[in-house]
C-alpha cells in the first residue's frame, strides 16, 4: 500500500491572485511597529496576555500578511487562501492584530480582547475569529494540524502554501517532531514552518530548560529543508520565504532568531514578559519607543 | 447466534463508502491490519495515510484535513485512540467540532491476551466527557456497518467503539440503525437491561433464562451513548421496578453514570449494575475474562434478581 501522496500539482486551478497587500519595505516597516503598538495596547487593556512572544513573531507576521500571502479578508473561508496557523497559541495578539489591519474586523475591536463576549479569545480559536486557521493554547499541536491542511492541499491539486508559526518551546513537544517526520514523508514542499526562536520560554532560558542545539541540524535530519535567518530583518524573512517557494519535495524550516519582547527597550529578553502585561506608565514608554 | 467481526464490517464499510464519496480520507497509525482500514488502502492508496506510531500527530493532520473539507475516518485501538491522544482530541476536535470519525477498535476487556496496557475500559468515559462529540458502541456487525456510514453523513466529531473478538449478530439483515435512539430488543414488564455493545447479545440470553423463571425483562440497547436517549429512559423507568446497565467498562462515566444521573435526575427506580469495577484486568482468553470480571448473562440475571429484591 502507498504512503505516498499524488505528485505535484500541474492540474491546480489558476487559482493565484494578486496578494491583498504588497506593501513596500519601508511600509512594511512601519506596519511592524504599528502591529507592535496594538500588542501594548491590547494587552495592557486586557490586563492579562503574553506581549514577549507576540513582539518576537512581529516581523515575521507582518511579511506573510503585509506581503507574501494571498487571502480576502471579505471571505476568510476562500478555498485557494494561503493558509497562516499560529501554534504558539499564546500569540494572539500578534495575530488578531495583523487580521484588524488586514481587513477582517474593525482596528477598534482589538481592544476587546479576552473580555467576555469578545471574539478574540484568549487564545487564538476558529469558532470566534475569522481569519484565525485553528485554535490553539496547547503548546505543540499546530505542525499536525498544518500537514493535514498542506496534504489536503496536494490531493486536491491546490496552489496554496500553509505556514506554521511554531515557538522554540514547542520544539521541545514530542508531537512536534511526529509532525516534522510526517512532513517530510509526504513531501509536503507547501508547508513552510517557521521557528520563533527567541530562546526564551516561560520559566527561563530555553537552553537551561531544555537545550534545543544543534536545532538547524535536527530539521535537516529528520528531512526538511533548514534556513536560519534574523528574525527582525523584513529583507531576511522575504528572502528565506521566496527560498522556501523554489523548494520542491522537502517541506522547508525557517529557524527564525529572535528578540523576544523586541521593539521595547526594556521588554527586550526579558523573561518576566512572557506573559505579563506592561504597566500604564510602561505602555507609555513603550508606545514612545514604537513611534 | 452467529459471530461476525465488527471491526471487519467497518473496513468492509470504509470500502463502499470510499466509492461514493471521494472526499473520504482514511488515517491510521500502524495498526491498518488490525483495525481493518487495510482494505480501504489497498482500494484507495491516494486516500489512505499510516501516520506510523504517532497518535497525536493523526489527530493534528486529521483535524486539518477535515478543515479542508475532508470526511476523515481516524483509526487505531481503542486504547490509544482515547488515553494517548486526549489533549488533541480535546482542542483539535471537542473544541472546533471537526469532521472527523475516531472508529477504534480492540475496546474493553475482550481485547483478551495482550492484558491492561492494550484494554480499553476507561475510553467511553473520555469521550463522553468531550462536548460535540457523538459516541457510539454498537452491538453487532449489522449494526456496526450502519453507525458507520450514518457517521459519515453526518457533520462532526463521533467516536466508535469496535471489539476485537467475533460478536454475535442481534440483528437481521434489514435492520435500520437511527442515531441516538434506544431499540428495544425484546419487550418486558418487570425489569429494563439496558446494555451496550457485546452486553447485548449477553442481555438477551440472560432475559431468556429469566422468562422460564417468570420475569419478564426488556432489553434495550443504547448503541448511541452520546447524545443519550434520555426519553426512552425515563419511559421505561416509569414503567418498570427496576433497571439493569451492561456495559464493558469501568463504573465510572460510561453508560451506567450516564443513566444513573438521568435516573436521579427525572425518575428514581432501583437500579443495578453490569460493568468493572475500579481496577484493570489480567491477560486471558476473552471469554475467561468475561467470566472472571463478571461481564456474563448470569452477572446480568443476578443484576436483575437484586433490583427486583430492592424493589
Ligand atoms: C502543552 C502546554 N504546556 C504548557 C503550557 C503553558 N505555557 C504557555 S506559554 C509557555 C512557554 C512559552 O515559551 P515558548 O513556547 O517558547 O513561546 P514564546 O517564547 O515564543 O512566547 C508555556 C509552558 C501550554 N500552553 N501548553
Amino acid at each position: 500500500m502507498s504512503n505516498q501522496i499524488n505528485p505535484g500539482s500541474q492540474n491546480a486551478p489558476q487559482a493565484r491572485q494578486v496578494n491583498v497587500f504588497d506593501l513596500s519595505m519601508v511600509d512594511l516597516i512601519e506596519m511592524a511597529k504599528k502591529l507592535r503598538r496594538h500588542i501594548i495596547t491590547m494587552t495592557a487593556t486586557a490586563g492579562s496576555g503574553h506581549p514577549g512572544g507576540s513582539l518576537s513573531s512581529t516581523d515575521i507576521v507582518a511579511a506573510l500578511y503585509f506581503k507574501v500571502m494571498r487571502y480576502n479578508p471579505l471571505d476568510p473561508q476562500w478555498v485557494d487562501r494561503d493558509r497562516f496557523i499560529l501554534s504558539k497559541g499564546h500569540a494572539a495578539p500578534i495575530v488578531y492584530a495583523a487580521l484588524a489591519e488586514s481587513g477582517y474586523f474593525p482596528v477598534e475591536e482589538l481592544t476587546t480582547l479576552r473580555k467576555f463576549g469578545s471574539r478574540l479569545q484568549g487564545h487564538t480559536d476558529r469558532n470566534f475569529t475569522p481569519g484565525v486557521e485553528m485554535s490553539a493554547g496547547s503548546l505543540g499541536m499546530g505542525l499536525s494540524f498544518g500537514v493535514g491542511v498542506a496534504l489536503a492541499g496536494k490531493l486536491d491539486y491546490r496552489d496554496y502554501c500553509t505556514y506554521v508559526l511554531l515557538s522554540d518551546g514547542e520544539c521541545e513537544e514530542g508531537q512536534t517532531w511526529e509532525a516534522v517526520l510526517s512532513a517530510a514523508q509526504y513531501k509536503l514542499d507547501n508547508l513552510v514552518a517557521i521557528v520563533d526562536y527567541n530562546k526564551i520560554q516561560l520559566s527561563g532560558w530555553v537552553k537551561d530548560v531544555m537545550n534545543l542545539e544543534p536545532l538547524n541540524r535536527k530539521w535537516q535530519a529528520f528531512g526538511w529543508h533548514a534556513i536560519d535567518i534574523d528574525g527582525h530583518d523584513l529583507g531576511q524573512i522575504l528572502a528565506a520565504i521566496q527560498e522556501a517557494q523554489k523548494i520542491k519535495t522537502k517541506p522547508v524550516v525557517i529557524i527564525a532568531h529572535t528578540i523576544k519582547g523586541k521593539g521595547v527597550s526594556f521588554m527586550e529578553g526579558n523573561v518576566k514578559f512572557h506573559g505579563k502585561v506592561p504597566t500604564s506608565e510602561e505602555v507609555g514608554r513603550a508606545l514612545r519607543e514604537l513611534e | 447466534m452467529t459471530e461476525v467481526s465488527t471491526r471487519e464490517a467497518y473496513g468492509n464499510t470504509l470500502v463502499e463508502l470510499g466509492e461514493e464519496n471521494k472526499g473520504i480520507i482514511v488515517l491510521d497509525a500502524d495498526l491498518s491490519p488490525s483495525t481493518m482500514t487495510c482494505f480501504f488502502a489497498q482500494k484507495f492508496p491516494h486516500r489512505f495515510f499510516n501516520c506510523g506510531i504517532q497518535e497525536q500527530n493523526m489527530i493534528g493532520m486529521a483535524a486539518g484535513l477535515a478543515a479542508s473539507g475532508k470526511t476523515v475516518f481516524a483509526s487505531t485501538f481503542a486504547v490509544f485512540a482515547s488515553c494517548r491522544c486526549f489533549d488533541q482530541l480535546r482542542m483539535c476536535l471537542s473544541q472546533t467540532g471537526l469532521n472527523v470519525k475516531i472508529v477504534a477498535t480492540h475496546g474493553g476487556i475482550t481485547v483478551g491476551e495482550d492484558g491492561a496496557s492494550h484494554q480499553a475500559i476507561e475510553d467511553l468515559a473520555l469521550y463522553c466527557a468531550l462536548p460535540g462529540f457523538t459516541v457510539i458502541v454498537p452491538a453487532d456487525a449489522i449494526e456496526t456497518a450502519e453507525a458507520v456510514k450514518a457517521a459519515a453523513n453526518m457533520h462532526g466529531p463521533f467516536y466508535i467503539r469496535l471489539s476485537r473478538s467475533k460478536t454475535p449478530l442481534v440483528y437481521a439483515e434489514d435492520y435500520h440503525f437511527a442515531l441516538g435512539k434506544a431499540v428495544t430488543m425484546q419487550e418486558g414488564e418487570d425489569v429494563a437491561i439496558m446494555a451496550t455493545g457485546i452486553m447485548v447479545a449477553k442481555a438477551l440470553v440472560a432475559s431468556e433464562v429469566l422468562a422460564k423463571q417468570g420475569i419478564n425483562c426488556r432489553v434495550i440497547n443504547i448503541h448511541t451513548l452520546k447524545p443519550l436517549d434520555e426519553e426512552a429512559i425515563v419511559k421505561t423507568a416509569s414503567e418498570m421496578k427496576g433497571i439493569v446497565v451492561a456495559e464493558e467498562h469501568l463504573a465510572h462515566g460510561g453508560l451506567g453514570s450516564r443513566v444513573a444521573q438521568v435516573i436521579a435526575r427525572e425518575k428514581l427506580v432501583p437500579m443495578s449494575f453490569v460493568n468493572l469495577k475500579d481496577r484493570y484486568a489480567l491477560s486471558g482468553k476473552a471469554e475467561e475474562l468475561l467470566q472472571k470480571y463478571d461481564l456474563t448473562a448470569e452477572s446480568i440475571e443476578l443484576a436483575v434478581k437484586s433490583v427486583l429484591e430492592k424493589k
